[in-house]
C-alpha cells in the first residue's frame, strides 16, 4: 500500500484549477510512458457517468484510453434473469424492483411490457420498501427481484435479517465485482494495463480484497471515489504505476474506504449470501460472480419458493435488432457505443434495443444523456 | 416497425407534453401543419414563440394562453393558482408585452373538489395578479365526473402590449446570455412534494410573474436585448436548445457560473437529476448584445427577483443549434432531456 498520491485532497472536489493542473499531470505521465495506447479500465458506471457528467473524457490525453468495464448492475443482469421475473409477474405475483429494471429486455419481453399487460410491477426505492410493499398487501405474494453489486446486495441482506414478512421473497440477480476483474484480466484481447475501482463497492469490501488480484495479475488497482477530482487524482496514480511498473493496490478515496472495509455490512452480506458461478450478460460465465440466498433463506429464495416458467415467455421469437446489439462488447471494453450501429438510431432511451441503453448507469444511456464522445478542443 | 413502436407512436405519450423535442414534434405535426397556413400579421403559430404578436395600430398586441396540471397543487413556494397567473404574465412578458392589458381564466374541476381548495387558488391567483398588475376580465367554469381529470385543470390566456416584440430567435454569434437567478428551484420542490421525498425545508419553488423584472431589463437594454425566453418544462437545457436551433447559433453555456441553490444542488446530486434540466417558474434567460451586458445585468440585480442574476453563457457561430456545457473541467453537449425525470434509484 503506498500512501494516498498528494493530488487527493479532503476539500473542494470540483475545484477547476485543480482538476487543471491534474488533467496536466495525468498528460504529462502518459506521455513518459512512450508508447500508445495506454488503457485502463474503470468498472462502476458512476465512474463512467461522473466522467461523462464533467466532460472530464475531453480533455484526456491522446495516449490514454479509459474503457468502461462492466460496471452497470442493470446491464449485466442476464437474459434469463430478467426472464425470470417477467415469467414470476405473468405468473401473478407481486414484483418490486429498482425502476432500472423495468424496461430491461429480456429474451422477448420485459417488465414493462408484462406491466402493460396487466402483471402487477411495482417500482421501488430500496429493499426496504419492498418490503413495506410486502406488508401493505399483504397475504399476497410479493417477490423483490434484487439487483445489483455487493453495495446494494448488502440492503437486501439487511432486509432479509431484519424478519421480513412471510408474503415477502427474493429474486436476487445480485452480482460480485472481484470475480469479474478477473475474467476481464485474462480475456485473451484485453488491453487493461490498470483498473480503476469502485470507492463504493471498496467502501463494503474493503481495498485489501484487491491484493490477491493485484499479485495473480500484475496488474495495478487505484481505488477511487466518484467526484471529477477523485477521478483525476486515481487516473494519475494509475498511470504512473504502469509507467513504474509497479503491481499494487493505492486507495486514493481513503476518505470512505479502509483496507477492511465495512465488516459488520460484509457479515450481513455473508450470512445472507453466497458467491455462484453464472453469466454475466454479454460478458462470460463468472466463476462466484453471482449472489445467491444460502440454504438457510430457502424459504425467502423465490427460485425455490415458485415454480418459474420461463419457458412460457418464449412464444415469439426475439426482435433481430437485439441481435446486432453490442452491449457485450461495449461491456468488455473492447467497443464503445459509437461503433454500435444501432447507437441513438433504433436503440434511444425510451425504446432500448440493449441493456447498456436502459440503466442510468449504462455506458450507452450516458453516452446518450451527455451527447456521446464530444470533442471541443477546437472551440476552446 | 416493430408492433410496439408502432403503438407507442399512434397514442400519445407523457413525454410528449415535457416541454422537450417530442412535444414540438408533436405540435409540428399536427397543429402547425393546419394553423400555420394562414396568413397572420406579426408573428403566429408558425413560429413556436412563447405568444403571438399581431400589429395593432402603431404597437403590437402579445396573446398567448396556457393550460396548467400540477401534482400536488399546493406545493412549497406556491400552489396552482399563482402558477396559472405566473405562467401567462410571464409569457407575454418573453414576447416583451410586460404590460398586460387582461387576463382570463378557465377551470375544468373534477367531481369531488374541494371548495375550499377552490377558493384557496382562487385567492392566490388573486392575490399574484395584484403582484402582477393584472386582471381576470372573463372565464369559464366546467365539471367533469370524477376520474375523468386529476382535481382541476385551470387555463388563463393573457393579452398585453409592446412597442417592440422581443423574440426567442433573435441571437448572433457574440451575444451574451444572462438568467435572472438560480435555477431548478421549481422543478426540484414539486417533484420531491410529489414523490414523498423527505427533502422539504429548504426547498421551494421560485414561481413568480416576472413582468417587472423583464421591463428593467428591457429599459436598461432597449434593443440591445434580442431574445428572451422562460426555462420552464425541460429547464435552462431545453430553453437554450429552442434558441440555439431557431436562432441559428451554437450556445456555450458555463456550467460553473449558472447560479444554483445549495439544497437544489444537494437535492439534484441525490436524485440524479440535473438542475439544468427542470422547470423553472420564476426566471427568464435573456440574449443581450455585449455592449449592453454590464447595463442589463446591474438593472435585474437592483430588483428583488433578479438579484441573483447572472451571465451564463455566450453565443458562437459553429455548431448552430448545438447547446456546448463548459463543466470548469472539460466540455460537452448539453442534451435535452426526454420526457418525465424520474429520481434515480442507487
Amino acid at each position: 500500500m503506498i500512501a494516498p498520491g498528494a493530488g487527493v485532497r479532503q476539500l473542494k472536489f470540483r475545484d477547476p484549477e485543480t482538476g487543471r493542473k491534474l488533467v496536466e499531470s495525468l498528460k504529462r505521465v502518459t506521455a513518459e510512458i512512450g508508447r500508445f495506447p495506454v488503457s485502463v479500465m474503470h468498472v462502476c458506471g458512476s465512474h463512467e457517468q461522473a466522467i461523462a457528467r464533467f466532460g472530464l473524457r475531453a480533455n484526456f490525453p491522446k495516449g490514454l484510453d479509459v474503457i468502461m468495464g462492466p460496471g452497470c448492475p442493470v446491464c449485466i443482469t442476464d437474459i434469463p434473469e430478467v426472464d425470470e421475473g417477467v415469467a414470476l409477474a405473468k405468473q401473478g405475483v407481486h414484483i418490486a424492483t429498482y425502476g432500472d429494471m423495468v424496461k430491461v429486455p429480456g429474451t422477448v419481453r420485459s417488465l414493462a411490457d408484462a406491466q402493460a399487460e396487466g402483471a402487477k410491477v411495482h417500482v421501488v426505492y430500496s429493499a426496504a420498501q419492498a418490503v413495506e410493499l410486502a406488508r401493505r398487501l399483504a397475504p399476497e405474494e410479493v417477490v423483490f427481484f434484487a439487483t445489483g453489486f455487493e453495495t446494494t446486495a448488502v440492503a437486501t441482506a439487511a432486509v432479509v435479517l431484519a424478519g421480513p414478512p412471510p408474503n415477502f421473497s427474493v429474486l436476487s440477480a445480485h452480482k460480485y465485482i472481484p470475480p469479474v476483474m478477473e475474467i476481464v484480466a485474462e480475456m485473451p484481447e484485453t488491453r487493461v494495463e490498470g483498473f480503476l475501482a469502485a470507492g463504493h463497492a471498496a467502501t463494503i469490501t474493503g481495498w485489501g480484497i484487491f491484493e490477491a488480484f493485484v499479485e495473480r495479475h500484475g496488474i495495478p488497482v487505484v481505488v477511487a471515489g466518484f467526484e471529477p477530482l477523485d477521478i483525476l487524482a486515481g487516473l494519475v496514480r494509475l498511470v504512473e504505476l504502469v509507467r513504474d511498473r509497479k503491481a499494487e493496490v493505492v486507495n486514493t478515496y481513503p476518505r470512505c474506504v479502509t483496507r477492511e472495509g465495512n465488516l459488520a455490512a460484509q457479515k450481513k452480506l455473508w450470512r445472507v449470501f453466497r458467491p455462484v458461478g453464472g453469466r454475466w450478460r454479454g460478458i462470460a460465465h463468472v466463476p462466484n460472480g453471482n449472489l445467491r440466498l444460502t440454504d438457510a433463506w430457502s424459504r425467502l429464495d423465490a427460485r425455490r419458493r415458485f415454480q418459474i416458467d420461463v419457458a412460457s415467455l418464449w412464444d415469439y421469437a426475439p426482435s433481430t435488432l437485439a441481435q446486432s446489439c453490442i452491449c457485450g462488447d461495449i461491456m468488455a471494453g473492447i467497443a464503445s457505443p459509437s461503433d454500435c450501429r444501432l447507437f441513438g438510431k433504433e436503440c434511444v432511451p425510451d425504446t432500448p434495443v440493449g441493456a447498456c441503453m436502459v440503466s442510468s448507469e449504462g455506458t450507452c444511456k450516458i453516452w446518450h444523456l451527455y451527447g456521446g464522445q464530444p470533442s471541443f478542443e477546437a472551440l476552446a | 416497425m416493430s408492433a410496439r413502436r408502432q403503438i407507442l407512436e399512434e397514442r400519445i405519450a407523457m413525454k410528449q407534453g415535457a416541454g422537450g423535442r417530442a412535444m414540438r414534434a408533436l405540435i409540428e405535426d399536427v397543429f402547425l401543419r393546419g394553423f400555420a397556413e394562414e396568413p397572420v400579421d406579426g408573428i403566429g403559430l408558425a413560429a413556436m414563440d412563447d405568444g403571438a404578436a399581431l400589429r395593432f395600430g402603431d404597437r403590437w398586441l402579445v396573446v398567448t394562453t396556457d393550460s396548467h396540471v400540477i401534482h400536488p397543487i399546493f406545493f412549497p413556494g406556491g400552489d396552482i393558482g399563482r402558477l396559472a397567473v405566473s405562467g401567462t404574465v410571464n409569457d407575454l412578458a418573453m414576447m416583451g408585452a410586460t404590460e398586460v392589458v387582461a387576463l382570463t381564466c378557465a377551470v375544468i374541476l373534477e367531481e369531488g373538489f374541494s371548495r375550499s381548495d377552490l377558493e384557496r387558488v382562487q385567492a392566490s391567483m388573486q392575490a399574484t395578479c395584484r403582484e402582477a398588475g393584472a386582471i381576470v376580465v372573463t372565464g369559464d367554469t366546467k365539471v367533469m365526473g370524477k376520474g375523468e381529470l386529476d382535481g382541476i385543470v385551470l387555463n388563463t390566456t393573457g393579452v398585453g402590449l409592446t412597442d417592440r416584440p422581443v423574440r426567442d430567435c433573435g441571437l448572433s454569434a457574440g451575444d451574451v446570455l444572462i438568467v435572472t437567478g438560480a435555477m431548478g428551484d421549481h422543478g426540484l420542490a414539486v417533484m420531491a412534494a410529489r414523490h414523498g421525498l423527505s427533502l422539504d425545508g429548504d426547498l421551494a419553488s421560485d414561481v413568480a410573474p416576472l413582468n417587472g423584472l423583464v421591463r428593467c431589463a428591457l429599459e436598461a437594454g432597449g434593443e440591445d436585448v434580442v431574445a428572451m425566453k422562460d426555462p420552464t418544462r425541460g429547464g435552462l437545457a431545453s430553453s437554450l436548445h429552442e434558441m440555439a436551433g431557431k436562432s441559428g447559433v451554437g450556445i456555450i453555456l458555463e456550467e460553473t457560473k449558472v447560479p444554483v441553490h445549495a439544497p437544489v444542488r444537494a437535492a439534484g446530486e441525490l436524485l440524479g437529476i440535473d438542475p439544468l434540466n427542470v422547470a423553472n417558474e420564476g426566471k427568464a434567460v435573456i440574449g443581450v448584445r455585449p455592449g449592453s451586458v454590464d447595463r442589463v445585468l446591474a438593472a435585474l440585480q437592483s430588483h428583488p427577483l433578479g438579484r441573483e442574476a447572472a451571465a451564463v453563457g455566450y453565443c458562437i457561430s459553429e455548431r448552430p443549434g448545438s447547446v456546448i456545457l463548459d463543466t470548469g473541467f472539460g466540455k460537452r453537449l448539453l442534451v435535452e432531456s426526454e420526457g418525465e425525470l424520474l429520481p434515480r434509484i442507487c
